[in-house]
């Protein structure tokens, strides 16, 4: 009997289901979540079930939606809030970098903050400069929120799980394009252990180091790559926060050369972390300049241009061949 | 206040309300002369003058009500039972304070008493104090939430967004506006053209009302009003207090701002002196009562603050604690 598949979207819904049905307190909370679903469908069927009291469907205001998701988490009831575009975190910044992040430290752990806040990255759709950005780098900028970036369903599952009982405050970053992708997800759930990666490719010549969007396009490249005699290995992070130092460090000590990719931008994104990373734990293992693949600094164009900004395939082989001369 | 509804009430309660607004005026005289002396760390945001609105609003809820409070939350904090031991000791960073000597003066609280942490981005506790109501009325309990802001806090996007959201889904919210009329140094009639906040209620549907916030009693029955009306499932409410600060807004202030014949005209009708007037207006109070709670309070005050300067630090153990749940 084959494996079950299903579709990233489902993953997560299944995940959030489950945990809903096992967690009389936990809350869906966001613009559009209820009959219509979610603006990518992610909620189908959820509010048919839960009603509109744990589904529950509120004003335009990102603010005060994610604080209000704060309040409710401090007060015990869990609670997921779904933000429509990774883009509109610019809103809910205060409410989880300023006050989610924080308050336990600062408040000497009198308080657990029990939140999640799922957004997706949707890019090269043509939706132009705000509806296209990748922010996770800035997430993982601050201390006291966990950051997930599942690349498939099987992870999304498990990491959502994880994000729901983790009892911290965990944005949960998923990619509009992957929604539609299938992969075997277990029925029962398990959750993934936060902070580990996940090798996708084993190989012995190069490290590809990548999450979300990318690891399809890598492991893509990686089997270009395999004609020509490269043995790539494929490291999906799954959570930028934690990171998997070690993880990342033991498969630079094997290869000895490092490509990392992202869609966000290069500048100051989640690969300059990660090359200090690995000079700061695997210099002396390297053979060559670590490589960033990465979109353009710019802010995202629409129409044609946005295919000069995206980093793809192509762009992964090259860095490889450029890494291994 | 008139001499009529000072004879509405025990003496008890009349001298409790008298000794806890000392209480905030010596603990605040106290800790200036500490940080004029130097011996305290960070910065200090006071709120002498404003004691009738802590104390008139802490004392119509009860103890397992809650608060969020603001940068300025001694007077809040001290109003709503947290020990001046254990806030001296935040203030000189023990570890024994009650955020463990991480928060400091700007992050005030005490869960057990019922206040959150303070939180010091101006508004930023609004949608976290919405969010609480909605808990409290899913879980059926009849807990009720007060939320303190400024009159500078009416400006953010938070507050409308907030007030917005309890106003939609009838949440147990008190929304109370100490109005001391001005935003750091800029007055409030530069940021807006109402002539009242609480008429601001208008525009979410709920209701609002004025208070003279240096009447204690005032206070207390709006409070009161208001606490009843959410507990009644009749809320939320916007409390506009009327008050003063007759010190800085932070520590280097002097608030030359503050006309001089204005500044004169509220001390002269600051809420403690006020209450005491009217107090010994009753057969059975004289000014030696009122001598009497001012010593002991004083004494209070003393040896919290031995406890406060004598109180072990953290240790570089303590950084890394309580970061995650």
């Amino acid at each position: 009997m084959s494996e079950r598949q299903l579709t990233m979207a489902m993953a997560i819904n299944e995940a959030i289901g489950n945990e809903m049905r096992r967690n009389k307190e936990l809350i869906l909370l966001g613009q559009d979540i209820g009959p219509y679903g979610g603006t990518f469908g992610v909620y189908r069927g959820l509010y048919d079930e839960f009603g509109e009291d744990r589904v529950k469907d509120g004003p335009l205001c990102e603010a005060a939606t994610t604080g209000f998701g704060v309040g409710l988490a401090l007060a015990g009831m869990p609670t997921i809030v779904e933000i429509e575009f990774i883009d509109f975190m610019t809103l809910a910044s205060d409410a989880l970098c300023n006050q989610a992040a924080k308050m336990r430290y600062f408040f000497g752990g009198q308080v657990q903050i029990p939140l999640v806040v799922r957004t997706p990255i949707v890019n090269r759709l043509g939706l132009g400069a705000q509806h296209s950005q990748s922010l996770e780098a800035w997430l993982m900028h601050v201390p006291g929120l966990r950051v997930m970036v599942p690349s498939n369903a099987t992870d999304a599952k498990g990491l959502m799980l994880s994000a729901i009982r983790d009892g911290n405050p965990c944005v949960f970053i998923e990619h509009v394009r992957l929604y539609g992708q299938k992969a075997p997800v277990p029925e029962a759930d398990v959750p993934i252990e936060l902070g580990k990666l996940r090798v996708a490719r084993e190989g012995k010549d190069i490290s590809l180091i990548t999450y979300s969007g990318m690891v399809k396009p890598c492991l893509d490249a990686a089997e270009a790559l395999a004609a020509e005699g490269v043995d790539c290995e494929v490291l999906d992070l799954r959570t930028l926060a934690p990171l998997d130092r070690e993880g990342i460090w033991s498969s630079v000590r094997k290869t000895g050369r490092a490509v990392i990719a992202h869609e966000a931008v290069k500048t100051a994104g989640v690969g300059a972390e990660i090359g200090q990373t690995i000079m700061e734990g695997a210099f002396d293992y390297l053979q060559a300049p670590v490589v960033r693949v990465a979109s353009r600094d710019l802010p995202i164009p629409t129409g044609t241009l946005q295919n000069l900004v995206f980093p793809d395939t192509a762009d992964v082989v090259q860095a490889v061949k450029e890494v291994m001369q | 206040m008139g001499t009529d509804t000072i004879k509405k009430y025990e003496k008890e309660f009349l001298l409790g309300l008298y000794e806890r607004m000392f209480l905030i005026r010596e603990f605040e005289e106290q800790v200036k002369f500490l940080f004029l002396e130097g011996v305290m760390p960070g910065t200090i945001h006071q709120c002498q003058g404003q004691e009738a609105t802590a104390v008139g609003v802490c004392t119509a809820l009860n103890n397992d009500d809650f608060i969020t409070s603001t940068h300025r939350p001694h007077g809040h904090a001290l109003a709503k039972g947290v020990s001046p031991e254990s806030m001296l000791i935040e203030l000189f960073g023990g570890v024994t304070g009650c955020c463990k000597g991480k928060g400091g003066s700007m992050h005030i609280g005490d869960v057990d008493k019922g206040m959150l942490p303070a939180i010091a981005i101006v508004g930023g506790g609004i949608p976290l104090a919405t969010g609480m109501g909605l808990a409290f009325k899913m879980k059926k309990t009849p807990q009720v939430v007060a939320t303190f802001f400024g009159d500078g806090a009416t400006s953010e996007g938070a507050f409308h967004e907030g007030i917005n959201m309890a106003a939609i889904w009838d949440l147990p919210v008190v929304f109370v506006c100490e109005n001391n009329f001005y935003g750091a140094s800029t007055h409030v009639n530069k940021v807006t053209r109402l002539k009242c906040i609480a008429d601001r209620a208008a525009g979410y549907g709920i209701r609002g009302e004025t208070v003279d916030g240096n009447d204690v009693l005032a206070v207390y029955e709006a409070a009161q009003t208001a606490v009843q009306e959410c507990r009644d499932g009749k809320g939320p409410v916007l409390l506009e207090l009327e008050t003063y600060r007759i010190t800085g807004h932070s520590r280097r202030d002097a608030c030359q701002y503050q006309p001089k014949e204005e500044r004169e005209r509220w001390k002269n009708n600051e809420p403690i002196g006020a209450f005491g007037r009217v107090l010994v207006t009753r057969d059975d109070v004289d000014e030696g009562d009122l001598e009497a709670i001012r010593s002991q309070v004083e004494q209070t005050v003393v040896s919290a603050i031995k406890v406060g300067r004598s109180a072990p630090e953290p240790t570089v153990a303590d950084l890394l604690t309580d970061v995650y749940a």
